[in-house]
C-alpha cells in the first residue's frame, strides 16, 4: 500500500537537455509544471529557455512555444542563429511556434475589469497547432508594465500557472532580479515549484556565470552555486562537484618514459587513471619530464591531449627536441594534440569547459596540463582548486592518466604551494635545483605515491640529449652532493682509497723489514753464544787433561819418594787448578 | 489635423465650418473583441452600444468578435485582454480594454469629450 503511494508521488521531469542541468536536478525540469528561471539583465535567461525549447524541439520529439513579450520575432530568430539553431526553419516544420506579445501602454486605455483570456487563448492554439509539450514566456512581467491594474495581472498570472498545469505542459516563466525579491514582481509567488537563479558577477575583470536552484518541489537537487558557460554551443554548467567518489579505479601501470624514474616507482610506473603532479622551481626540468611522459604515451599508441599555457605547441616541439624527443611525428600521427592558451583568456570556467569539450572530442588516455599554476592568473586559489577538483574527478571517472605541473616559488617552499591540491594527487614528484659550489644541479625525489612502494631517495636529475637520466646522488660522508661535486668527490674518495691501500703496503713491507733485521741480530747472538760455549768446553777438557796430567805426575812423585804423601803438594796443586 | 490647420489659416471662416462639420460627421469602425457571452462581455457589448447610440448615432460601425471562434485574430490584433476595443477609423488606431464601466475614459479616449471634461 505504501509503495503504491510511493511510486505516484515520484516526481515525473522534462530532461532539458542542456548541458549538466539535469545531473543537477537529477533529470531535468518538473515535467508538466512552470520553471521559474530569474536573474539579472544579460545572465542568459531568454538563452536557457530558448536552449530547453530547442534541445526538446530536436532531442526528445517535444515541439515548444515560445511567447516572447520582448523580443521581436526577427530578434529572436537572429538569437537563435546564435546558437547554431534556424528558427524559420524549425517553425516551418512545426517544432517550435512563436508569438511575439507586443503591449505598449501608452496605446491602450483601461475602461474597466478585464481578464487576459487572449493571452490564453494565443497560448492555447499556438500548443494545439504544433501539439506543443513545452512553453516559454519570455518575460512574462511585461505585462505588468503594459498594464496598469496589478490586482488584476496577478490573479491572472494565477490562473494562466493554472491553466498551463493543466494542460500539462512544462513551461519556463523568465523573470527579472528584483531588490528584494527574486523577481521585480514577485513571479517566485505564483511558480512554485521550481525557481533557478541566473547570476553573473564580474571579479577581477573576469566574468562568471552561476546558476543556482533555489527550489526544486518535491526532487532532490544540487544545492551549490553552478559555473556555467554560454558560447556557440549554448549552455554548459559544469556540476562535477555532483559526482560521488566511486569512480572505478585500474590495477594496470604505466611507464613514466624514464626508466629509472619507473624503477623509483617500484619498476613499474605510475597507475593508469591515477593525479601525477610534478612541482619545481623555474627551469627544473617539469616540461621536460611532462613531455617525455607524453611521448611514452604516443610510443604505447594513446592519445595525449596536452594543454600548454606558458609556450606553444611549436615551441615546445623544438624545445624538447633539444632532449631528444621528436613530439612531432605525434601530432602528424594524431595521437598528440597540444591546446595553447593564456590562462588569463578567460575565466576559469571557461577553461575546465574547454578541457571538457576537447577531452570529449579526442577522447585522450593521457592529459596534460603544464603548468597548472598558471590558472591562478585567471581566479583565486580556492576557485583553482575547486575548478581542478572537478577536473580530476572528471579525468579519473574517465579513466585518464592526468599529468600536471605545477611551478612553484623559491621563498614559498616547495611544499607549501601546492598544499591546496595535494589531497587531489596520487602521485607527487617533486624537482629540486640543488646550488653548490657555483653550479645549479636538479634533484628529483617522490613525495607520495599512494598505492605502491617508492622509492625514498633523491635521485640527481639530468638531461641529456637523449632524454632525461637519473643518477645515484653522492650520499657518502653525510653529505649530499650533485653534478661536478659528486664527481669530484667521487674521484678525491678513489685517490684516498689508493693512497691508504699505499700506506698500508708500506706498513707491511716495514715491518717485513723488521722482522729480517730481528732474526739477523737473533743469529749473530747465537753465533757469538755458540763460540763462547765451544770455548769453554775446550778450556774444560784442556783443564781435565792437565789434571789427569797432575794426578799421574804427583803418583809418580808418591812413588818417588815411597809413601810419604804430605798435606802442602796437594794443597798447591789444586791451588794451580784454581787459577788456571 | 496638421493639414486641415495649415488650410485654416488660408481659408475663410465658411470652410472652416464645414470642416468641422465634416469631422464631427466622420464614420466611426469599432471592433470589439470578446471571449465568449461571459457577463463581461455581454456588459462591454451593451455599454459600447449605448455610448454609441448616445454619441455617434448613425455614423458607427461596430464589429463583435469572439476569438474563441477565430483565435487566429487574437494574434494578428495583439489581443491580449478581453473585452477590448479597437477604434479603428477615424484614425488614428486606439486600443481600449475592459468592460467600459468607466464610461468617461472611454469619452475622452475616442475624442467625444474632452479630458478636463
Amino acid at each position: 500500500m505504501v509503495k503504491k503511494k510511493r511510486e505516484v508521488v515520484v516526481l515525473e521531469k522534462c530532461p532539458t537537455g542542456i548541458k549538466g542541468l539535469d545531473e543537477i536536478t537529477r533529470g531535468g525540469l518538473p515535467q508538466g509544471r512552470p520553471t521559474l528561471v530569474c536573474g539579472s539583465a544579460g545572465c542568459g535567461k531568454t538563452l536557457f529557455a530558448m536552449e530547453f525549447l530547442m534541445r526538446g524541439a530536436m532531442q526528445f520529439g517535444e515541439p515548444g512555444v515560445f511567447m516572447t513579450f520582448e523580443e521581436t520575432p526577427e530578434d529572436l530568430a537572429k538569437n537563435f542563429i546564435s546558437l547554431g539553431f534556424d528558427l524559420h526553419d524549425m517553425e516551418s516544420r512545426g517544432l517550435i511556434a512563436t508569438d511575439h506579445v507586443y503591449i505598449e501602454r501608452t496605446e491602450i486605455e483601461e475602461t474597466g475589469a478585464y481578464d487576459l483570456e487572449g493571452l490564453f487563448i494565443r497560448l492555447g492554439s499556438a500548443i494545439d497547432a504544433i501539439k506543443a509539450k513545452r512553453v516559454v514566456l519570455d518575460t512574462i512581467e511585461a505585462l505588468f508594465a503594459g498594464l496598469s491594474n496589478a490586482a488584476i495581472v496577478r490573479a491572472e498570472l494565477r490562473r494562466l500557472f493554472h491553466w498551463l498545469k493543466a494542460r500539462g505542459v512544462t513551461a519556463i516563466v523568465t523573470g527579472e532580479s528584483g531588490d528584494r525579491l527574486l523577481t521585480r514582481y514577485g513571479l517566485e509567488e505564483y511558480v512554485a515549484d521550481c525557481v533557478i537563479l541566473l547570476d553573473f558577477r564580474i571579479d577581477a575583470q573576469i566574468s562568471t556565470r552561476r546558476l543556482r536552484i533555489i527550489k526544486y518541489r518535491g526532487s532532490s537537487h544540487g544545492a551549490d552555486e553552478y559555473p556555467f558557460l554560454i558560447d556557440e554551443g549554448g549552455f554548459s554548467i559544469l556540476p562535477i562537484t555532483s559526482l560521488g567518489l566511486d569512480y572505478p579505479v585500474a590495477t594496470e601501470r604505466i611507464a613514466t618514459g624514464v626508466p629509472k624514474l619507473d624503477a623509483m616507482f617500484d619498476g613499474k610506473g605510475f597507475y593508469r587513471g591515477s593525479t601525477v603532479l610534478v612541482s619545481g622551481t623555474a627551469g627544473t626540468g617539469k616540461t621536460s619530464l611532462a613531455a617525455t611522459f607524453a611521448d611514452a604515451a604516443c610510443r604505447r599508441g594513446e592519445r595525449c591531449l596536452y594543454f600548454a599555457f606558458e609556450e606553444s605547441p611549436s615551441q615546445i616541439v623544438r624545445n624538447m627536441g633539444s632532449i631528444g624527443l621528436d613530439l612531432n611525428r605525434w601530432v602528424k600521427k594524431g595521437l598528440l594534440r597540444f591546446h595553447s592558451a593564456r590562462p588569463s583568456l578567460y575565466g576559469l570556467e571557461m577553461h575546465l569547459l574547454t578541457f571538457h569539450k576537447l577531452i570529449e572530442q579526442f577522447a585522450p588516455q593521457v592529459f596534460v596540463i603544464d603548468p597548472i599554476s598558471n590558472l591562478t592568473a585567471a581566479g583565486t586559489a580556492a576557485e583553482v582548486k575547486s575548478i581542478l577538483t572537478r577536473l580530476i574527478d572528471y579525468l579519473k571517472m574517465k579513466q585518464i592518466s592526468t599529468f600536471l605541473t605545477d611551478l612553484t616559488h623559491l621563498q614559498s617552499g616547495l611544499e607549501r604551494t601546492s598544499e591546496e591540491i595535494s589531497s587531489l594527487i596520487d602521485t607527487w614528484i617533486l624537482l629540486r635545483a640543488i646550488e653548490r659550489n657555483g653550479e645549479r644541479n636538479r634533484g628529483l625525489y617522490v613525495l607520495k605515491s599512494r598505492g605502491m612502494d617508492h622509492s625514498n631517495q633523491i635521485q640527481e636529475f639530468v638531461l641529456t640529449h637523449q632524454g632525461i637520466d637519473l643518477i645515484d646522488i653522492y650520499t657518502g660522508l653525510g653529505e649530499v652532493l650533485t653534478g661536478s661535486a659528486r664527481v669530484a668527490q667521487e674521484a678525491g674518495e678513489r685517490a684516498a682509497e689508493l693512497a691508504c691501500r699505499r700506506e698500508a703496503e708500506r706498513r707491511l713491507r716495514e715491518q717485513e723489514r723488521k722482522r729480517k733485521a730481528l732474526e739477523t741480530k737473533i743469529a749473530a747472538l747465537r753465533a757469538a753464544f755458540d763460540e763462547e760455549t765451544e770455548e769453554v768446553h775446550l778450556i774444560a777438557d784442556e783443564e781435565r787433561k792437565r789434571q789427569a796430567v797432575h794426578t799421574e805426575s804427583r803418583l809418580a812423585m808418591a812413588r818417588f819418594r815411597e809413601g810419604k804423601p804430605s798435606e802442602p803438594p796437594a794443597k798447591r796443586v789444586k791451588k794451580r787448578g784454581k787459577g788456571a | 489635423m496638421n493639414k486641415a490647420n495649415n488650410k485654416i489659416t488660408k481659408t475663410s471662416n465658411a470652410e472652416f465650418e464645414t470642416a468641422v462639420a465634416k469631422q464631427n460627421s466622420a464614420t466611426y469602425a469599432f471592433r470589439l473583441y470578446i471571449t465568449g457571452m461571459t457577463p463581461r462581455s455581454i456588459q462591454a457589448i451593451a455599454k459600447v452600444r449605448q455610448l454609441c447610440e448616445k454619441h455617434l448615432a448613425g455614423r458607427f460601425e461596430l464589429k463583435v468578435i469572439d476569438i474563441y471562434q477565430q483565435p487566429a485574430l487574437a494574434k494578428g490584433e495583439q489581443i491580449i485582454a478581453t473585452p477590448t476595443l479597437i477604434k479603428e477609423l477615424p484614425l488614428p488606431l486606439r486600443k481600449f480594454i475592459g468592460d467600459m464601466s468607466e464610461t468617461e475614459k472611454f469619452l475622452v479616449g475616442v475624442d467625444l469629450k474632452s479630458k478636463d471634461g
